[in-house]
């Protein structure tokens, strides 16, 4: 894909295809001989672990499409039949329900990491990009596919986060129903919802070849953030990170089987597995726990227009990242004081998800009285999931662009190869980082 | 209606005027050992019969379960499971259970609706031919399906148990509304219907299910004393494995998953090593 292929037909066949259609040579060049650098960590291989991931989703869920009813009286019902009489279908289900826990839970390791090593930074704020729009697509997959089996906290999530739209000026309403195709989530939503959960698991792979692709234009980032330099920082992707990955896929399965095998129920709601009934609303409807911290955004804002652009915000933030980092260092290893308040985002974010699972009245620390402020008491966690909102935007708007302009730097190896400057724990004092590098 | 569900979502502020005086609270469930617990843990086939046989005789008089068939006593894991019919519609003794029971059906000859006895592919029969004939016939309540009932409540089988061995007399001071029994175990708030000191509220919820066990009401055929703790434990082990028939073959197939996986990371791990011995990294 980046114009350096050693890639040299060996049999006479392959040398008939290369000048027809050169895909074992695009394969090669992909997957066997792509330079990579020789000092990517475990937190580079998430990005493997998602590929398969996606496959996993993919080929489980046409399966479980060849068995399920997508109608309102059906579909609970159907989902049980797989579970108790299809062949294996227990394992199948088993497998795409966790599945798309794990998909998350790998993609959000794939982002931090991204956002530790500044891995979005020029040249690879298209590849960043891309991987935004599939974390938006896989948002929406994953909403779709939740309201399937027909669950209550599927019809009563479907009915929450279709009526955000709702809260648009205007046409809001009248979009909201036309989403439907009708006056409430009911058989239509069903099957439209199922339609496009179909659907976007193949737009997903599509946007997963671009990234690919945008991926292997400017190469790897790697955990010093400096640029390769020559062929002796690299070394081909096969066999050194096939193996590499292919032990991490493995380590990492056998923590989805942990799940998939003797926790089947342990990520899901216990109220979905009562068949959904419009008219008993569950006492707390909440998300999957991959969704529960913008869920907490939203909440966080009185107002319901204003939540729901928060929450559309916080993902839209991570489109512009790129342009409101203003540091020229890659990886925080060298940034000492946002890696601080990085560490602080991240902590953040999980507090954002306890805040989304909790009922905003619920107290922070049981026991306590706590002030009244404004609408809600201090020691709630409406003030909770406020002040962890707030953190959340200020952390991408007022501390990246600042911190790049404001913080010094430690010294950054010359290169890849260069092992005493590879760590600032080895580096020698009075080594001065390069000022041109300075932010 | 829908509105009102958005209200959670957007964090209903209206509600949010005072802090919140009610709760929901109920007991946490008791204790209870069960054979299936744990990576290897299996269902016991006498408990799984002495269930069944509460639940037909007790609880199928309101309680439908949708999603079982008579086939599936006698399937693999199943309370009646015999190696010698591996096809569970061959198990005699799973025909004859079956067969007890009364199956509306229609003539095929003349059309007319006609009760004939079951099979091993009939579901089991609903007690109630409709939601409303339901409610009517329970003072207005549900009785739900038991199908999934083990995992469709938090707290799963040591729920089911605490509940069906929870009910006692109210405490002085609570207005019990009529056709609602006390159970400590039942989510519900019960601040309005309490007289006592404010801080003191009992904790629970009111049931619309009178308490259906009484010692001495199934006679168990393996001779196993007929207590409501017994009654109770066995019904709601079976409720257990009705709501997940496999579940002995997916703790076996994961044992083997994960012997594997286990292997092959170990093998990955060395190859890892071998291949990037003489890298620098």
């Amino acid at each position: 894909m980046s114009g350096h292929s050693t890639y040299e037909p060996k049999t006479g066949f392959e040398r008939w295809l290369d000048t027809r259609l050169p895909i074992i040579r695009f394969a090669s060049d992909t997957i066997v001989s792509f330079p990579t650098p020789k000092n990517l960590n475990y937190w580079w291989t998430f990005g493997g672990i998602l590929a398969l991931m996606l496959g996993i989703q993919i080929v489980s869920g046409i399966i479980l499409a060849m068995h399920y009813v997508p109608h309102v009286d059906h579909a609970f019902d159907s989902v049980q039949r797989i579970k108790r009489d299809v062949n294996f279908g227990w394992l199948i289900q088993g497998m795409h329900a966790n599945g798309a826990s794990m998909f998350f839970l790998a993609v959000y390791v794939h982002m931090f990491r991204n956002l530790y090593y500044g891995s979005y930074k020029a040249p690879r704020e298209v590849l960043w990009i891309l991987g935004c729009v599939i974390y938006l697509l896989m948002i929406g997959t994953a909403f779709f596919g939740y309201v399937l089996p027909w669950g209550q906290m599927s019809f009563h999530g479907a009915v929450v986060i279709t009526n955000l739209i709702g809260a648009i000026p205007l046409v809001g309403p009248a979009i909201t129903t036309w989403l439907w195709g009708g006056f409430a989530v009911d058989n239509p939503t069903l099957n439209r919802f199922f339609s496009l959960h179909y659907l976007l698991p193949f737009m997903i792979a599509g946007v997963v070849g671009l990234h690919i692709w945008a991926l292997h234009v400017p190469g790897n980032n790697n955990p010093t953030g400096v640029n390769v330099s020559s062929p002796d920082d690299t070394v081909p992707f096969h066999p050194y990170y096939t193996v590499k990955d292919g032990f991490a896929i493995s380590v990492f399965l056998i923590l989805y089987a942990t799940f998939v095998f003797y926790l089947p129920d342990a990520l899901g709601d216990a109220a979905n597995y009562i068949q959904a009934n419009p008219l008993v609303t569950p006492a707390h409807i909440v998300p999957e726990w991959y969704l529960l911290p913008f869920y907490a955004i939203l909440r966080a804002v009185p107002n319901k227009l204003m939540g729901v652009i928060l929450m559309f915000g916080a993902i839209a933030t991570l489109f512009v990242l790129p342009w409101l980092d203003t540091s020229k260092v890659r990886s925080m290893r060298y940034r000492p004081t946002i890696r601080l308040y990085f560490f602080l985002f991240a902590l953040d974010c999980i507090i954002l998800g306890f805040c989304g699972a909790h009922a905003p009245d619920d107290m922070v620390i049981p026991g306590v009285a706590g002030l009244q402020l404004g609408d809600a008491n201090l020691n709630s966690f409406v003030w909770l999931s406020r002040i962890a909102a707030l953190y959340y935007f200020v952390y991408f708007w007022v501390i990246n662009p600042l911190m790049g302009l404001t913080e010094t730097p430690l010294p950054v190896p010359q290169s890849i190869s260069a092992p005493v400057l590879s760590h600032p724990a080895t580096t020698p004092t009075g080594a001065v980082a390069s000022p041109e590098k300075r932010g | 209606m829908l509105r009102k569900a958005f209200a959670f979502a957007a964090l209903g502020l209206a509600l949010m005027a005072g802090p919140a005086l009610s709760a929901t609270t109920e007991a946490e469930p008791r204790d209870v050992h069960w054979s299936f617990e744990g990576p290897l843990g299996k269902f016991d086939k006498a408990q799984l019969q002495r269930g069944y046989k509460v639940y037909r005789e007790v609880c199928s008089a309101c309680h439908a379960m949708n999603q079982m068939y008579f086939r599936n006593l006698g399937q693999k894991g199943g309370p009646f499971y015999d190696e010698k019919y591996k096809n569970p519609n061959d198990n005699p003794y799973v025909k004859s259970l079956a067969k007890d029971i009364q199956i509306k059906d229609i003539d095929q000859d003349t059309g007319d609706a006609i009760t004939r006895p079951g099979g091993t592919a009939d579901r089991f029969p609903a007690p109630f031919p409709n939601e409303p004939a339901a409610r009517a016939s329970n003072g207005g309540a549900l009785p739900p399906d038991l199908s999934v009932i083990a995992k469709a409540r938090e707290g799963g089988t040591a729920y089911l148990y605490s509940i069906l061995t929870g009910f006692h007399a109210p405490p002085a001071g609570m207005t019990v509304p009529p056709g609602k029994y006390y159970n400590p175990y039942m989510p519900g708030d019960m601040s309005s219907f309490w007289k006592g000191p404010k801080d003191k509220v009992p904790v629970g919820g009111f049931i619309a299910m009178p308490p259906p066990l009484a010692p001495g009401k199934v006679t168990f055929d393996d001779g196993s004393p007929s207590t409501v703790a017994q009654q109770a434990k066995d019904v709601s082990a079976f409720l257990a494995w009705a709501a997940e028939p496999k579940m002995e073959e997916r703790k076996q197939f994961g044992l083997g998953a994960m012997i594997y996986l286990l292997g092959f990371s170990i093998l990955l791990w060395f190859s890892y090593k071998r291949i990037w011995r003489n890298v620098a990294h």
